[in-house]
């Protein structure tokens, strides 16, 4: 199960954030929920059918500029592995 | 490593899933009401069954919604009996959202046609549950004792217009495991992103028929089989779990995520329980929520302090490093089976009650016990003792008025 660069992932059927005034940020979906913050929350709030994978580890090796740029591009596609195993996500083209 | 850095974090995060250190209740299983028009033989209600007439109303619900997202509560479970049949579901959807809650309906999918399911999604519903009875409309019929798999047929196919998220779920047993891959290719054919493969647990209705209902070794070690490959084939594409019957388990599951550690039950006259089955433990008394705030029962009532923590524990649980994993078990199941609630849950092969479930499993695996053919069609002059295999007296769940 690869990750296409430039596919454009955005929440499944069912997968939502909790509102902006509830706190933790919580990304609920069916018989899930999984706080997120810092890295986690920049990563699926990019997840909107607008930005391709690649942009938003572009984004974020900007965010996260003193992390190793490489290692940063590994835990997100680890991360977006993770939620799409989690049938959290859909990659549109 | 700094600790803005993703890897950390990422560690760190996935171990934060539904995780059991919190204080508060994270799940509120809302049964709506009892009525249902499936009569179902493994039903998880209880034997008693609430009437229409004692339900709480639309203003008492929306009110609970509110109090539970208040004291933490991140999803609301719609189940019954058949949640539809509330005419004011769709207030009740909107009423959780406005909460701020997660909503999930579970339902047979009976009463309801197109335009409804397009109002309970533009209401806000998050997660259509749709239970199937089995693959075919013989078994479904047998065990719900109404007509209803041509109806979940259509349904599924309306589902596949609406954004929602759907999920599949299968109530195995020995009559309907071997229909494994026909379910399947159903949930395949369908808009699902989930399917539940959950054997009957043995409780209410279910522990009445509980030995025409259990599977054989035999059939469980295939379903495994099976399962344990269609989840690496369809990774990514549908979530497959698979629930196994208690009875054949070597160590108890921590039942509800521990006794008020994670999930709260309202029934449908309002009474507040810890799980689905805890009326059948003696000496128990509920609290209900037009009497008491939600917050008050969950932090003090009786019923919920009960079996928190460790306290009331017998050994082997007591000394025991698992305890911090299942919590000791089913406290419902200890119970039912060794008529002692503080008991270690009796399907541990640690405790000293497990001959019993091993008598009830050495009954069902003797030699021809229950294999039911898979087709219809038994034969014309079947004998008495052949007949009454294929044929259960079941004791169907009635519809209460």
């Amino acid at each position: 199960m690869s990750i296409d660069l430039e596919s454009r992932p955005r929440l499944a059927p069912g997968c939502r954030m909790n509102e902006k005034t509830q706190q933790p940020r919580t990304l609920l979906m069916p018989e899930r929920a999984l706080r997120l913050n810092g890295p986690s929350l920049e990563i699926v709030e990019r997840c909107d059918s607008k930005h391709t994978v690649q942009q938003i580890i572009t984004e974020l090796q900007q965010l996260y500029s003193k992390a190793e740029p490489a290692k940063v591009e590994q835990d997100i596609l680890g991360y977006l592995a993770l939620l799409q195993k989690e049938r959290a996500l859909d990659f549109e083209p | 490593m700094e600790c803005g850095s993703p890897a950390l974090a990422f560690r760190n995060l996935r171990h934060t899933r539904m995780t059991f250190a919190t204080a508060n209740p994270l799940a509120l299983i809302a049964e709506l009401t009892h009525r249902c028009p499936l009569h179902c033989v493994y039903c998880s209600n209880p034997l008693e069954l609430q009437t229409r007439a004692t339900e709480l109303s639309t203003e008492d619900w929306s009110r609970v919604f509110q109090e539970a997202a208040a004291l933490g509560v991140l999803q609301a479970d719609f189940t019954g009996g058949e949640p539809l049949t509330r005419p004011d579901i769709l207030e009740l959807i909107r009423a959780a959202r406005a909460a701020g809650l997660y909503v999930n309906l579970i339902t047979s999918g009976l009463p309801l046609d197109e335009s409804r399911l397009e109002a309970l999604v533009h209401a806000g519903l998050d997660h259509f549950q749709l239970s199937f009875q089995g693959a075919r409309e013989e078994i479904a019929q047998e065990i719900s004792g109404t007509k209803a798999h041509a109806q979940k047929l259509r349904v599924l196919e309306w589902l596949k217009r609406y954004r929602v998220a759907v999920t599949l779920n299968f109530v195995i047993h020995r009559r309907n495991i071997d229909q494994l891959p026909e379910m399947l290719a159903l949930a395949e054919s369908s808009s699902a992103s989930r399917v539940e493969f959950a054997n009957v647990q043995y409780y209410g209705w279910a522990f009445a028929n509980r030995d025409a209902l259990l599977p054989t070794r035999e059939q469980l070690t295939q379903s495994i089989d099976f399962l344990k490959k269609t989840q690496e084939r369809l990774s990514g594409k549908i979530k497959v779990e698979y629930v196994v019957p208690d009875y054949y388990a070597k160590y108890p599951k921590p039942c509800m995520g521990g006794w008020g550690r994670k999930l709260m039950l309202i029934t449908p006259n309002g009474d507040a329980l810890p799980c689905h089955a805890a009326r059948v433990i003696p000496g128990l008394s509920f609290e209900n929520v037009k009497n008491r705030a939600l917050r008050e029962i969950w932090e003090v009532s009786g019923a919920f302090q009960e079996f928190r923590g460790e306290a009331w524990m017998q050994e082997p649980c007591k000394s025991c490093d698992r305890r911090t994993l299942d919590f000791g078990g089913c406290r419902c199941q200890a119970f039912l089976i060794a008529a002692d609630a503080t008991a270690t849950d009796p399907i541990c092969s640690l405790s000293p009650q497990r001959p019993k479930v091993d008598a009830i499993l050495n009954a069902i695996n003797s030699v021809g016990a229950g294999l039911a053919p898979p087709s219809p069609a038994p034969p014309a002059v079947a004998s008495p003792a052949a007949d009454s295999l294929t044929k259960p007296a079941w004791l169907y769940r009635p519809n209460p008025a």
